[in-house]
């Protein structure tokens, strides 16, 4: 029969043989030093946040001088993001799922209420009030968690929705009022426990700020060493290819909800000791400012792209943009103009890199 | 390849009907030791529900499925996965910026041995990278630069191969390969084909999806044509041509008179 394939394959096929046995090449052996750049990027993503955060510092101090380069305006830049930080470690984890989290802020104020209402007005022992919270934080992620596994919600609208929930719960359960710092002195001086802090030469160290580094390095552990941190990068790269591969996706993407609320609500107990009393009204664009920190630090926003420790960095770029230009005298509008061009830079470098082909 | 061992995969009556439609109508099924049987049809048959039945993707509405003997009833291609069946999927399923040892071990990673895997859970990084440099020397795949490269960095072909790699290793009843070279150039079609006969010399059997009629008749044992939802006919390829495969497909020539085919 004519069509029997014979031993060396189809008919057509025979001049493979002598076909050109080199790979096709593309590369070429001169590279542009931007090329070169765009690929190291491409390999080591969060780079571009920590060789910003090295120019903005050296930048600061040039112009504020030793002001800013004190260890104790460096400390209180690590003071005043870690609230932040904390929540942009939290967001963090949902983005590279390829979600967003709008919600981030009012689960961590929401539980904040809590464990205050709890612990200094109804009288519970403090270490209960704050299990409760944690217990309420993780229950909350895991509820925009549901909805967006079971349900089907896109995660952006998902957490629009809760997030006015939980904002307006915590009106409710909060009267509106401030729970004030004396009266959390006096029944429940535990809550405040985030807000000690200690000097070591001329630094001021709050365990606020040792907390924000400690979930960093637990959560950039899990995601980097473990198994489940695999799956979570997997996910946020092409869900419908994990699934396939044998990752039970919508599980996994409840246990980062579920994660994501807890620490969360760790960052509500912190507040407490960094801000000294409880209000329903701070932090309202803490949601904001917490992709903020996610996107300048070089984590992509299409998910499954970036190191967590990125968000660190962006963080801290963030406060040091804030100090550095206070510091130099420039009003509060321009910061958060130069914040507004951080972001669109950081994104247009992400796309930059995600271009480079191999 | 006529054996009278017990088949490998073995289904009688299956029948799954959505709303009105009916994907698959009474339709048999069987894949015997150590072969390569292509399933053909046309677009619709439902040769793709089919497979999926037997992975456990879908779930029969009637119908049995016996796998080496034993009755099976998956209801997730993970379970079927547990009992030693690879899926090639067309697309891959491959992560594309995770490294080519992360995409081989996807779901089935190995922890370190001792407390710091029992209780930190962490990764056997070295391990998994040796396992896949390995099974990708074994199958002559090993031109990729590093096994820590991203797949995204591979070509169409070196990716295949990660994938068929990745179900050779694993498989320990048979893998299903669904249109593994519908997306590849002739060059690479060539090497898949290859790597196929490979994989069935290790004395793993293989479903073959596949539209190419050419390389059906080259590398499969028997050809299974599926038709209008159900097991038209078994055919050798030794016996028939393209044509005929082509005219049973389409309904253009009535299916030969089947025997123990």
């Amino acid at each position: 029969m004519s069509d029997t394939p014979s031993a060396k394959g189809q008919e057509f096929e025979r001049t493979l043989d002598q076909s050109a046995k080199e790979v096709a090449r593309f590369k070429r052996d001169r590279h542009s030093p931007l090329e070169r750049i765009q690929h190291v990027l491409h390999n080591n993503p969060t780079l571009v946040p920590v060789i910003v955060l090295a120019i903005s510092v050296i930048a600061f101090g040039l112009i504020a001088g030793g002001r800013f380069f004190s260890a104790f305006n460096l400390s209180l830049i690590l003071q005043q993001v870690s609230i932040i930080g904390i929540l942009a470690a939290a967001q963090s984890l949902i983005i590279i799922t390829a979600g967003i989290d709008l919600s981030v802020a009012a689960i961590m104020v929401l539980m904040s209420v809590i464990m205050g209402n709890l612990a200094v007005f109804a009288g519970v022992p403090s270490p209960l009030a704050i299990l409760i919270g944690l217990g309420g934080g993780v229950g909350a992620g895991m509820m925009n968690g549901w909805l967006i596994t079971r349900i089907k919600l896109p995660p952006f609208i998902t957490t629009l929705g809760t997030w006015s929930i939980f904002y307006a719960l915590l009106l409710w359960l909060s009267g509106a009022q401030s729970i004030r710092g004396q009266d959390i002195d006096a029944n429940a001086p535990f809550l405040k426990f985030f807000g000690f802090a200690f000097n070591i030469g001329g630094a001021r160290i709050t365990l606020s700020a040792i907390l924000m580094i400690v979930v960093f390095v637990v959560l950039w552990y899990m995601l980097n060493k473990t198994a489940w941190g695999r799956h979570v990068y997997a996910i946020g790269d092409d869900k419908d290819a994990a699934e396939m591969s044998g990752i039970r996706t919508d599980r996994t993407l409840m246990s980062v909800y579920g994660l994501s609320g807890l620490v969360c609500a760790l960052a509500g107990w912190a507040s407490i000791g960094r801000v000294g009393s409880i209000s329903p009204q701070s932090f309202y664009e803490g949601n904001l400012d917490s992709i903020t920190a996610v996107v300048i630090g070089g984590i992509s926003l299409f998910g499954g792209r970036g190191s967590i420790m990125g968000a660190l960095f962006g963080a801290l770029i963030v406060g040091v943009f804030r100090s550095g230009l206070r510091l130099s005298g420039v009003d509060v509008l321009w910061q958060v103009f130069a914040i507004g061009w951080l972001i669109i830079i950081a994104v247009a470098i992400d796309q930059w890199i995600r271009r480079v082909s191999a | 390849m006529s054996s009278d061992m017990t088949p490998v995969v073995q289904a009688r009556g299956i029948v799954k009907r959505y709303g009105h439609v009916t994907a698959i109508d009474q339709s048999d099924f069987e894949l015997r030791p150590g072969e390569i049987l292509a399933v053909i049809g046309d677009n619709g048959a439902g040769k793709s529900s089919i497979v999926k039945a037997i992975c456990g993707a879908t779930i029969p509405d009637e119908g049995e499925i016996l796998i080496e003997g034993k009755p099976v009833n998956f209801t997730s291609p993970i379970e079927a996965r547990e009992m030693g069946i690879e899926i090639v999927y067309q697309n891959l399923a491959l992560s594309p910026a995770l490294s080519i040892a992360d995409n081989m071990f996807t779901g089935r990673e190995l922890r370190k041995p001792g407390w710091m895997g029992k209780y930190l859970r962490l990764l056997d990084k070295p391990a998994m990278e040796k396992f896949a440099r390995d099974k990708l020397t074994e199958l002559g795949l090993m031109t990729v630069q590093s096994i820590k490269q991203p797949v995204e960095t591979l070509s169409g072909g070196q990716r295949q191969g990660v994938a068929v790699a990745r179900a050779a290793a694993f498989a320990t009843k048979f893998i299903i390969m669904d249109e593994p070279t519908a997306a590849l150039g002739v060059k690479e079609s060539r090497k898949v084909l290859e790597l196929i006969q490979d994989v069935r010399a290790r004395g793993i059997p293989i479903i073959l999806i596949s539209h190419n009629m050419p390389h059906v008749f080259e590398v499969a044992d028997r050809i299974h044509i599926h038709r209008l939802g159900k097991r038209l006919c078994t055919i050798d390829p030794k016996d028939y041509t393209m044509s005929d495969a082509v005219a049973f497909m389409t309904g253009a020539k009535e299916p030969p008179a089947q025997d123990a085919a």
